[in-house]
């Protein structure tokens, strides 16, 4: 059987100057929460966009392949990728606070996604929508379902956002920094809520975020991006354990970690900043930043795989 | 209170066609009002009815020295538009100084001292709003008499409010910014933070109000003209060439087009070099 | 929500004190107006005769409290020209000005709407410049000038339309037209500004990763958020057409509230020249404050927690 979704040499660039991502390959599996992990600018949220077929005008998208459930994405219009998105394939985003209607009832917001894609009554969308929130953990659903957006808190406002995302039953929930905007008592809650939906329903997820913590609680599988690339990718466990990747090497010597992190020394920084590539780009991106860095990381980098389900992108020896 | 003056136009300034086009409209106009009496090839005033109702050049049975015809009483028109044009950019440019000076006056102070001077402000700027300005201004022509002091002091006291809208509006926003925070902490009076802190921050904006002011006066001016109210007569007011030629529209159309559309054209000109002023000051205000 | 309105109410009763005042300082500017009265061939004791019988002779202050003391009561006083009461020559007139009023404004929406929609909708391309340039156009056209072209063609050569009168609807098209083209350069941007803005919004992106039509995230979500200044600018757009709609009655002689406002200056009828310019500011006023209802009503947030 098919992977959920299939990303191969995915590359997005704006209006033929600036590559946002520059050969990404992801895989979802079914039941599996795959995390996309980088710093801001590294391509990650273009690349949930570009699955989605979301991005803005004036964005150029090519793939060797990118496939749903085993069907071609990029051979499908607009109006093809409408019949999936909401239904099949959701996304919920990173701010809350604007991305619902403010015109509009949260229940109206939800039940057009149902009567939109299973042409079903009122009453059951309405009664779907009232079962949804309850499972996201809103309480008096019948309530929210009559409010507008701007009398919920942000908290609210993602669980309804979660909520309407899963209002066509999908099998691949796409979820860009969803706990980023909100405060830090309500992330733990949105993602042990996120965590728990994807069990139960056996969704594949695509989280995007920039927080190693956040990948180590919730994550199967992790891929981290650089520049447009995907640097490393394996199983979390393993990523943390042996991490290949200078890069990866780098961030996770970032994050301090009660009991093994030595006291008393500074924690690790990665010098230098995140370089804006152009076309005609060669070699590793992250050569200006890295300790191992020689002349032959000017031209074309291997991948190699460190163990199974672990490659990485470097000149270094696996 | 509303968003402030909402613009569109090609958003290239300096560089765009239009806006060329515009400043080449204003400078015609421009000259020709600044060099009218050299300009015209006869006396605008001078009637000769044994040549009455010529048609201008294009069409059949005219009189070379005539270039754009005679109307009713057998003055030039040509002359009378070149004239004309001079009497409507004076007119645009005269009422605006004095709009420019009530409504910046207004504006600033309420943008600046805030409270309750700007709830004055508002208020007044909401009942000139409510005012029919046609309405007033013909009336108050209708009761005093035709005069061009009289009209040009009528206008410019009924056509402030876009001054004293964008005028406070821009006032306030610079009055938060940090250099006149600054200025103040440093001892600076008032009046030197106005003129030397705010006024150069707010001049772009008013400038292109300013322009659309001309424009907005010269239409007014038209109308009024139009209805026998505005420029004293033998004055050849395109609004009020207008007004002479509608008894004859119908069976030599030329006399309402010339003047009418001497007066779309000049406009249309003002606007586009407004635009792009607006453009190349960077000067937008809307959302 | 209660306290802004109750305040909206005094600021437009206070506006409409201010104005009485004003369009009363507007006609007595002339000096004397039992001389305007009388006429050229009066004599003196015939001006004297015309001061009593006009209550002239009184003071200023006891003429303007007996002026806003009934026009508070709705008596507006009689005109000197039609000896009738001005409320019910200017009740008479005002349907008709209200109806060209409306048919502009209705005229504008179905041309603003549509275009500013096309032109956000084709950002930045050759049909959105057209777009900015028709409404650069509708900015410069003056209106007087507009009707007598609309008369000569589609009037006269065409015989499409009748060029004066109130008879019928067809009365009242080319008038409309005119009307609207001073408020379509306005509202065709504020459209295209709002629409543009909507769109780039993130509630649009969820509606798009929602897999909704095309047609329900471009008229459902992003115009309705899109329309609402429209919808309080279109209001106050009202107030300025019937403000200006003198010229436009003139013209097309329709004898509305604008028409007999234009006959009485030529009167010197000051009653009815005071009273309209009084009308006119309590409806503008009147429409600013359904604007900023309607605001309320179409915008959720500002209807309170």
């Amino acid at each position: 059987m098919s992977a959920l979704l299939e990303v191969e040499q995915l590359e997005v660039n704006f209006g033929g100057r600036v590559s946002a991502v520059r050969g990404a390959s992801v895989t979802v599996e079914r039941g599996e929460t795959h995390c996309l992990v980088g710093e801001s600018g590294c391509g990650k949220s273009v690349t949930a966009l570009a699955v989605m077929n979301l991005l803005a005008r004036g964005a150029r998208r090519s793939a060797r392949r990118l496939s749903f459930e085993g069907q071609d994405l990029t051979g499908l219009d607009d109006a093809g990728m409408a019949q999936l998105r909401g239904n099949a394939m959701a996304m919920i985003f990173q701010e809350p606070m604007t991305s619902l209607n403010p015109a509009y009832t949260v229940g109206s917001q939800m039940t057009e996604v149902l009567r939109r894609h299973r042409k079903t009554s009122q009453r059951v969308a309405v009664d779907r929508a009232a079962d949804l929130l309850a499972r996201v953990g809103i309480t008096a659903p019948g309530l929210r379902l009559g409010q507008f957006p701007h009398q919920l808190s942000g908290g609210l406002r993602q669980r309804v956002m979660i909520a309407m995302a899963l209002m066509c039953d999908p099998k691949l929930l796409i979820a860009d920094e969803p706990t980023t905007a909100l405060d830090v008592t309500v992330q733990a809650q949105i993602l042990r809520l996120l965590a728990g939906l994807q069990r139960d329903l056996g969704l594949g997820m695509l989280l995007i975020t920039h927080d190693l913590g956040i990948v180590a609680r919730v994550a199967h599988r992790v891929s981290v991006m650089y520049a447009g690339e995907v640097v490393e990718s394996a199983p979390t466990a393993e990523l943390f354990a042996n991490p290949r990747h200078p890069y990866t090497k780098g961030l996770l010597r970032c994050v301090p970690v009660p009991g093994k992190t030595p006291r008393d020394e500074p924690l690790g920084s990665i010098p230098g900043t995140v370089p804006r590539i152009g076309p005609g780009f060669e070699g590793c991106a992250f050569r200006e930043r890295c300790d191992y860095a020689d002349a032959t990381c000017a031209h074309a980098v291997p991948r190699h795989a460190a163990s199974a389900g672990h490659d990485f992108l470097c000149r270094l020896p696996a | 209170m509303s968003a402030v003056a909402v613009t569109a136009g090609p958003r290239r300034g300096w560089k765009s066609v239009s806006t060329w086009i515009g400043a080449a409209i204003v400078g015609i106009a421009t000259i020709c009002a600044l060099f009218a009496p050299l300009l015209v090839p006869h006396d605008p005033f001078v009637q000769d009815l044994s040549k009455r109702m010529l048609p201008p050049f294009w069409m059949e049975g005219t009189d070379p020295a005539y270039l754009l015809g005679t109307d009713q009483l057998g003055r030039d028109y040509l002359s009378r538009l070149i004239w004309g044009c001079r009497i409507s950019m004076l007119i645009g440019v005269t009422v605006t100084v004095v709009s420019a000076l009530i409504g910046i006056a207004i504006g600033v102070l309420g943008g600046f001292l805030g409270g309750r001077v700007d709830d004055a402000v508002l208020f007044a700027i909401t009942t000139r709003l409510s005012i029919p300005v046609v309405l007033v201004a013909l009336a108050v022509v209708g009761l005093l008499g035709s005069s061009m002091t009289l009209l040009v002091l009528t206008l410019g006291l009924l056509l402030w409010d876009r001054f004293a809208v964008v005028a406070r509006a821009t006032t306030m926003q610079v009055r938060n910014l940090d250099f006149v925070a600054a200025a103040w902490c440093a001892g600076c009076s008032r009046f030197r933070i106005l003129s030397h802190e705010v006024l150069p921050n707010i001049a772009s904006h008013l400038v292109v109000v300013a322009t659309l002011e001309i424009a907005l006066a010269i239409l007014l001016e038209a109308a009024l003209s139009f209805l026998g109210l505005g420029v004293p007569p033998p004055l050849p007011s395109w609004g009020l060439m207008i007004a002479e030629a509608k008894e004859y529209m119908f069976f030599s159309p030329w006399v309402i087009v010339i003047p009418g559309a001497a007066l779309f054209v000049l406009v249309l000109g003002i606007n586009l070099l407004g635009d792009g002023l607006r453009d190349l000051f960077g000067a937008r205000t809307d959302p | 929500m209660l306290q802004f309105l109750v305040r909206r109410l005094i600021v437009a009763l206070l506006v409409a004190a201010t104005v009485m005042t004003l369009a009363f300082i507007l006609t007595r500017l002339s000096g004397d107006l039992a001389i305007s009265i009388a006429g050229p061939n009066a004599t003196q004791a015939d001006v004297e005769a015309v001061r009593k019988a006009y209550g002239l002779d009184r003071p200023l202050t006891v003429q303007f409290f007996d002026w806003v003391g009934r026009a508070v009561t709705g008596d507006l006083g009689e005109s000197y020209f039609f000896k009738t009461r001005v409320s019910t020559l200017i009740a008479e007139r005002m349907p008709i000005t209200i109806t060209l009023g409306l048919t502009g404004l209705v005229i504008a929406l179905l041309v603003s709407l549509p275009l500013g929609i096309l032109a956000a909708v084709r950002e930045n391309t050759a049909l959105d410049r057209v777009v900015q340039m028709v409404a650069l156009l509708g900015q410069a056209m003056p209106s007087f000038w507009l009707g007598l072209i609309l008369m000569v063609t589609l009037g006269l050569q065409l015989g499409w339309l009748p060029i004066s009168g109130t008879g019928s609807w067809e009365h009242y098209v080319m008038p409309g037209i005119v009307l609207a083209f001073s408020a379509i350069p306005a509202l065709t941007r504020l459209t295209r500004a709002g629409m543009i803005q909507a769109m780039g919004s993130d509630y649009i992106r969820t509606a798009r990763a929602k897999g909704l039509s095309r047609a329900s995230i471009l008229l459902k979500h992003a115009l309705r958020n899109a329309a609402i200044p429209v919808v309080a600018i279109a209001a106050v757009q009202l107030g300025f057409m019937l403000g200006g709609s003198i010229v436009i009655e003139q013209v097309f002689a329709l004898h509305g509230v604008g028409f007999l406002a234009w006959e009485s200056i030529g009167k010197n009828d000051f009653p009815v020249v005071q009273a309209v310019v009084l009308v006119l500011a309590v409806i503008y006023v009147a429409l600013t404050m359904l604007a900023d209802l309607m605001n309320a009503v179409l915008d959720p947030r500002l209807r309170g927690p």
